[in-house]
């Protein structure tokens, strides 16, 4: 990032109740913190419950942000549970060329164009470090490799202060899980399979 | 140190520094993390206080009442129907004069059942006598719950920080969190006169009768007019010692030669700012000014800041049903009082929760720029923003674009 750019960039994750999208956005947001950036967190305010749909918005900036309104034209989204693609208005306000991740083993068959789509299996690998199907962290990681918002060792760094009180292991775990999540997408971004978002 | 914080941990955090010695709560819905939060913290050894799980908020505000009047400072913490249910002692603290600080984390009340913010919940007790300032960021909430106890204590008087909730309460933003000598160091630890002591025994709270209960509110009266120039100082004097002011009583934004000024409260402001950056970078005379203090009504600083106006609008999340906005028939009520008559638009949104977007804003602040008119001629009192915009009709009647010229 250049250091007289001014950048902003809001970003939408859906999930469902348990999948850990209010808990994914504030990571994504103390990692923007940790690499100087402004940036806010918050949930789509609501009941919450296991299973129902669940938003939650960041916003990174290298201003301070004032206002407190819902995110409505994401330039990126991170889509946790591929069922909600048919449920939910997920794309909805998605900037032009907007980022889509996708916990899913490949791309929709009917994805609308426009976008850039990337898919990863990241229950599957969130089940492999962590134990469970949990696709919050891999997606993270990946959303880091897709756009370059954030830095992997930021985001290693806000899991382990935000988890710290879970314990060690599920710190480690999860840090093993931001890491593949990367990988993963960096391969892609390699290969020339996904443009880097500016 | 900045560090992002939920607000309601933020606040958690500033309750902790003020040191209180009994924390009273009801913890369930419409319950914060901030109380959640200080009850972790007492658990832990981190904050050495008395944790009064209460059996409701009237229960919770009555423990409040009793702890401060034995000399103890005391924090709480509810929204919506949990103030109302309190309402009954918060007369009460008012009346005994007891300096209590509670967090009221803003939200509507039922029914329709709605957990969402607005704030429809402390705008009712503004009659209880109680301080009520409103806060529009996390930081103005943690330095402002500081300066409260201050305000409390010197003044006598119980006081209410007003948060939005979940719009600030469950938001993750940068705040600076004070370290504990500085806190100290501004607020001294509390020396309550008139404490209940067995050793000395007295009576709180007698009865009082017609030929002397007027003379109570009267002070009050006295005592809530007195704490303007306090609220003031002690924001200046934080403002010393932390290197951050909220405005006292009003916070001013980009007023000067301003034509068409919007009045607000709370949170909603951020984007009100962002709006009136966007409208001065196109060549538009808009300014912005948010009431951080409600109660006491700082009506001489209002009118001194609006003088210049040629038109404003008040834009609440409150609505006195059958009446219309509230700080609206406040402000127009303090222009007449000093003789001006600048036309007062009033507009009611955001209730329920429902998004004041920069757009919706915008919205009001051009459909209200471009119209003149007369005082005689204001059309409705005041009207609700409308779910789609353009707004439409127009805010003061006879409003057509650039068709008449208001009388000054």
């Amino acid at each position: 990032m250049k250091s007289n750019e001014i950048c902003f960039h809001e970003i939408r994750f859906h999930g469902r109740g348990g999948q850990g999208a209010v808990s994914a956005a504030a990571l994504l947001a103390l990692a923007a913190f940790e690499d100087g950036f402004e940036s806010q967190a918050f949930p789509k305010f609501g009941s919450e419950r296991r299973g129902a749909p669940v938003e939650a918005y960041v916003r990174i900036s290298s201003a301070p942000i004032r206002a407190h309104n819902q995110v409505y034209a994401p330039d990126a989204v991170v889509i946790q549970d591929a069922s909600l693609l048919r449920t939910e208005p997920v794309l909805q306000g998605l900037k032009p060329n907007g980022l889509i991740l996708l916990n899913a083993d490949e791309k929709p068959v009917q994805a609308s164009s426009g976008f850039r789509w990337v898919s990863l299996p990241a229950s599957q690998i969130g089940e492999r470090h962590i134990g469970r199907p949990l696709p919050n962290t891999v997606l993270l990681g990946a959303l880091a490799a897709g756009t370059g918002w954030v830095k992997l060792v930021a985001l290693e760094q806000a899991i382990g202060n935000h988890l710290a009180g879970k314990g060690e292991a599920i710190v480690k775990a999860n840090i093993e899980a931001v890491r593949e999540g990367y990988q993963f997408v960096a391969q892609l971004v390699a290969q020339q399979r996904v443009e880097v978002a500016s | 140190m900045k560090q992002l914080l939920e607000g309601s941990q933020a606040v958690a955090e500033a309750a902790r520094l003020c040191r209180p010695q009994v924390v009273a709560a009801y913890p369930i819905t419409p319950q914060t993390h901030i109380i959640e939060r200080l009850a972790q913290h007492v658990a832990d050894g981190e904050l050495t206080a008395e944790f009064i799980n209460a059996e409701s908020e009237f229960g919770a505000a009555s423990i409040v009442l009793g702890a401060v009047a034995t000399g103890v400072r005391a924090f709480t913490a509810t929204a919506s129907q949990g103030l109302l249910l309190m309402t009954e002692v918060l007369y009460n603290i008012a009346g005994l004069r007891l300096p209590v600080v509670m967090v009221c984390a803003n939200r509507a009340v039922g029914a329709p059942i709605n957990i969402f913010s607005d704030h429809q919940d402390s705008m009712s007790v503004r009659d209880a006598g109680w301080v009520q300032l409103y806060v529009e960021s996390n930081q103005e909430a943690v330095d402002t719950l500081i300066q409260a106890y201050r305000i409390a204590e010197v003044c006598d008087l119980p006081v209410m920080v007003c948060m939005d909730g979940f719009l600030l309460t469950h938001t993750f933003e940068p705040v600076d969190l004070p370290t504990q000598a500085m806190v100290d160091n501004f607020l001294p630890s509390f020396c309550f006169s008139r404490t209940l002591d067995p050793d000395h025994p007295m009576t709180l709270g007698g009865a009082s009768e017609p030929d002397n209960y007027q003379e109570y509110r009267s002070a009050q009266q006295t005592a809530m007019e007195d704490a303007m120039p306090v609220i003031e100082a002690l924001d200046a004097e934080f403002n010393d010692q932390f290197g951050r002011a909220h405005g006292g009583l009003l916070r001013a934004y980009r007023l000067e030669k301003a034509e068409t000024v919007l009045l607000g409260i709370g949170s909603l402001m951020g984007a009100v700012h962002d709006v009136v950056d966007k409208l001065r970078d196109q060549g538009q005379a808009v300014g912005a000014l948010r009431l951080r203090c409600f109660r006491p009504f700082p009506a001489q600083a209002l009118v001194q800041q609006l003088r210049g106006a040629r038109r404003i609008i008040v834009l609440e999340k409150a609505i006195s049903i059958g009446a219309g906005g509230i700080v609206a028939a406040e402000l127009r009520a303090a222009l007449h009082q000093a003789g001006i008559m600048t036309p007062v638009a009033s507009v009611i949104g955001g209730l329920g929760g429902r998004d004041l977007t920069p757009e919706v804003i915008e919205a009001v602040f051009q459909e209200t720029m471009f119209q003149e008119t007369n005082v005689g001629e204001v059309g409705a009192a005041f009207q609700f923003v409308p779910e789609q915009i353009p707004l439409n009709p127009p805010f003061f009647k006879g409003g057509s674009k650039k068709k008449r010229r208001g009388k000054k």
